[in-house]
């Protein structure tokens, strides 16, 4: 148990230290699962609004093999990834194995599914309170879409967040697109898979404590991002009832 | 809409960073074990061939038999492991380019101090394990037919053992790599072959100790492959042949053997 | 926008059901032009169905809804509905009004002047740049009234709007439905209170158990209702004000509540 105390040591000293090495490895991980989840985000929100709002044959199906799709297991999906890339695969020719961008691909796979079926559930939700109002007012499906997505923007942070949460915690896939190359597609956490091979288990549990402060800043962010929406929650009306605020006007 | 914009930053950022990073034009992809990746050989060498030839070495490190697969399907350039039939038949196989020696170590037994196997001080291999299997002290295995895992499979062989599921409990194949066995074989108090290079600079021993070292049949030659860029034509034959002939020529040899931990060579070049 | 009025609005033996139960049952009747309807009736009578019905948003399992005038093709263009829960989109007032606009297709440099106009005749002009969500819930109603105003209907649907308002916020509300009636506006609405039935009413519907049991003239269905179910919902609402009241009959209540 020694290696607790040990791994906050150090922990704390890469931070502190902010070591150059560790500084890249965390950007390449912030920047592959932040756009990965911005992909998944541009895709899958409309995905399950439409799965929300439209009624056609089959949609029963799609939302089970969605919601199924949550817990698709990374590895399956690096692998799946791994033989498309391949030189010898369909999509060898783009040369795109052992890149940042077959880590991109490998996690929006992972990721779509849980953008879009957690979507799909906060616009049902919404859609059920909206549908006469929208309706009533003209809107035809299609229309009453972005407006769904946008006024249920604030619940939908929580879908962003917990694609990213598993974007930036996955290993299984990205390690075998990724390769886990030095300084090219190392990431936070097959980093921390690497320094627990080679036995150095304070240092991986030290890595291990820099990616959750990582995933506390990004979430801390999200929620002073999302802070101003409090004000808009009916809950909080007294302390803004006739106050000057001046936001999302337009 | 203004509150969008530290999310637009970070994104633009980060698309930004990884543009730059696709740029890495003059590299190379080395295909390798994990156990010259574990011993913190690479991190040593590498950076001195890329400031004398400009080329980057991007090392993907697993098993010896993922990695002649990775170089079967064209996924890398050169091909640096370890289990000589192999390499030999990959090169017979059309898959490779000639074969050449870069520098070899040996194989250690290890083992719990207690050793209740009692093969400690043993120089031969294959009587060791004959004791281990005896006395159904627990084993652990690569199991992910790599190098290490082949050597060892040979030597079961040589001691006419068959060890596999109906071994019985004592004989644990954990499916991954040396350092990952290692940590098992700590945990369990529990037998395991391993590279010498990966034991020197494994931090998490625990109680295990040296057990069998010193026998010929534990020798463990390192060789590299360009892979046959006639089967892949996107092969860097330029940059992968620089590389090969910079590994067996004077400086790449002397690199290698002042890899040291502790005054302790951990792989010693073929040609000096 | 409006040159020729899509009135009349004619049902022709219209039923609804839900799983196999009917709930409408061969309604048939007509909505002459500039008139004020109040629809009256016990809770599950069917009034809300009943102004789904008319207003498109569910559909008939057989009979007609036709609107008869030679107007507009798209008839629900020329449509709007107030809830009795408002929905209030997540932005602004004056986005909330703007919203609307903008789904029928009212080009963006008029609407500003259309935003302007409505906020101000509803009294929430000052509240333009608020969170919509903000606002109290008589606001919300009225906000819910700016916003269909703005579209200009011809024929306008209220499901009693005034049923979660206290006396002052309903005034207001009633005030705004008859200055958008002096506009042009045809207006139907169901409400529970008879004081606001009388007060706005120009004819009265009654309904009662998914059937519409009179459709009458404001003052003759409240000086003589003809349907004895009628009588007995207008004594026994009243004896709710007037315990003594003689019309009060001890099996009308019963009949109610069911």
């Amino acid at each position: 148990m020694i290696e607790f105390s040990e791994a906050f040591g150090v922990a704390f000293s890469l931070l502190i230290s902010l070591d150059h090495e560790l500084a890249e490895i965390v950007m390449l991980s912030l920047s592959v699962s932040l756009v990965a989840v911005f992909i998944a985000i541009i895709v899958g929100m409309p995905l399950g609004a439409a799965l929300a709002i439209f009624t056609f044959p089959g949609r029963k199906f799609i939302i089970v093999g969605l919601n199924s799709l949550m817990g698709l297991p990374p590895v399956v999906v690096g692998l799946v990834v791994y033989i498309l890339l391949s030189r010898s695969g369909p999509l060898g020719v783009l040369g795109l194995l052992f890149t940042p961008t077959a880590m991109i691909i490998a996690q929006v796979i992972l990721v779509l599914p849980i953008i879009a079926a957690l979507t799909r559930q906060i616009v049902v939700e919404l859609w059920s309170e909206y549908e006469e109002q929208l309706r009533s007012l003209g809107a035809t499906p299609w229309q009453a879409l972005p407006t769904l997505l946008w006024d249920g923007r604030y619940s939908l942070v929580t879908a962003m967040l917990a694609g990213f949460g598993r974007a930036i915690a996955e290993v299984g896939a990205v390690m075998i697109v990724g390769g886990n190359i030095d300084h090219v597609t190392r990431v936070m956490t097959t980093a921390i898979a690497l320094e627990v091979s080679k036995g150095d288990l304070a240092l991986a549990l030290g890595l291990g404590g820099v990616l959750i402060f990582l995933s506390v800043g990004v979430n801390a962010l999200a929620y002073l991002i999302n802070k101003p929406a409090s004000l808009n929650n009916p809950i909080n009306k007294p302390t803004l009832f006739r106050s000057p605020i001046k936001e999302n006007v337009r | 809409m203004k509150r969008f914009s530290p999310v637009g930053l970070l994104l633009s950022f980060s698309l930004l960073l990884l543009a730059s990073l696709a740029q890495g034009q003059n590299y190379i992809t080395l295909a390798s074990t994990t156990s010259t990746q574990n011993s913190g050989l690479f991190a040593h060498i590498l950076p001195q061939f890329t400031r004398v030839s400009g080329i980057e070495v991007r090392v993907v490190a697993v098993g010896t038999g993922q990695a002649l697969r990775l170089a079967r399907n064209g996924d890398a350039d050169v091909l640096l492991v370890h289990h000589r039939p192999s390499e030999e038949r990959f090169v017979a196989d059309q898959h490779g380019v000639s074969r050449q020696d870069v520098m070899y170590n040996d194989f250690l037994i290890v083992g719990p101090a207690q050793d209740s196997a009692g093969i400690q001080g043993l120089r031969d291999a294959v009587a060791a394990l004959k004791k281990v299997a005896k006395s159904s002290a627990a084993f652990v295995s690569r199991g992910d037919d790599s190098g290490t895992h082949k050597k060892e499979l040979g030597l079961w062989q040589s001691a006419a053992v068959e060890p596999g599921a109906d071994a019985g409990a004592w004989y644990r194949e954990t499916g991954s790599g040396m350092g990952a066995t290692l940590n098992t074989a700590s945990a369990m108090n529990a037998y395991a072959l391993v590279d010498r290079g990966t034991w020197l600079s494994f931090k998490n021993k625990g109680s295990l100790q040296v057990m069998v070292e010193g026998d010929s049949r534990l020798f463990n030659p390192y060789g590299v492959i360009l892979v046959n860029p006639q089967k892949h034509p996107h092969i860097k034959e330029t940059e992968g042949n620089r590389f090969i002939q910079w590994l067996v020529s004077p400086p790449g040899q002397q690199a290698i053997a002042a890899f040291q931990i502790n005054g302790e060579a951990l792989f010693h070049p073929n040609k000096r | 926008m409006t040159s020729q009025s899509i009135l009349p609005l004619e049902l022709r033996a219209v039923n609804f059901e839900v799983q196999g139960k009917r709930l409408i049952k061969d309604v048939s009747c007509t909505f002459e032009q500039n008139l004020r309807s109040i629809i009256i009736g016990p809770n599950g009578a069917g009034k809300s169905l009943f102004l789904r019905l008319c207003h498109g948003l569910l559909q008939p399992v057989s009979g007609q809804i036709i609107w008869q005038g030679g107007g507009d093709r798209d008839s629900a263009r020329q449509q709007a509905m107030v809830f009795q829960r408002p929905v209030m989109l997540r932005r602004s007032v004056r986005a909330n009004v703007d919203y609307a606009l903008s789904i029928r297709s009212v080009a963006r440099p008029e609407r500003e002047a259309i935003i302007d106009e409505v906020l101000q005749r509803t009294g929430l002009s000052r509240f333009a740049d608020y969170p919509a969500h903000a606002l109290s819930y008589g606001e919300q109603q009225r906000l819910a009234l700016a916003r269909v105003w703005a579209l200009k209907p011809q024929i306008l649907f209220l499901d009693e709007p005034t049923a979660s308002l206290d006396p002052p916020a309903t005034h207001l509300v009633e005030q705004i439905i008859e200055a958008i009636h002096v506009a042009g506006t045809r207006i139907v609405m169901t409400t529970h209170d008879l004081g606001q039935a009388r007060r706005i009413a120009d004819e009265v519907l009654f309904m009662h158990r998914g059937r519409l049991l009179e459709h009458a003239p404001a003052d003759q269905f409240f000086d003589k209702p003809k349907n004895e179910h009628a009588r007995a919902f207008l004594g026994g609402e009243l004896l709710w004000w007037h315990p003594k009241h003689p019309l009060h009959k001890p099996g009308s209540k019963k009949e109610i509540c069911q």
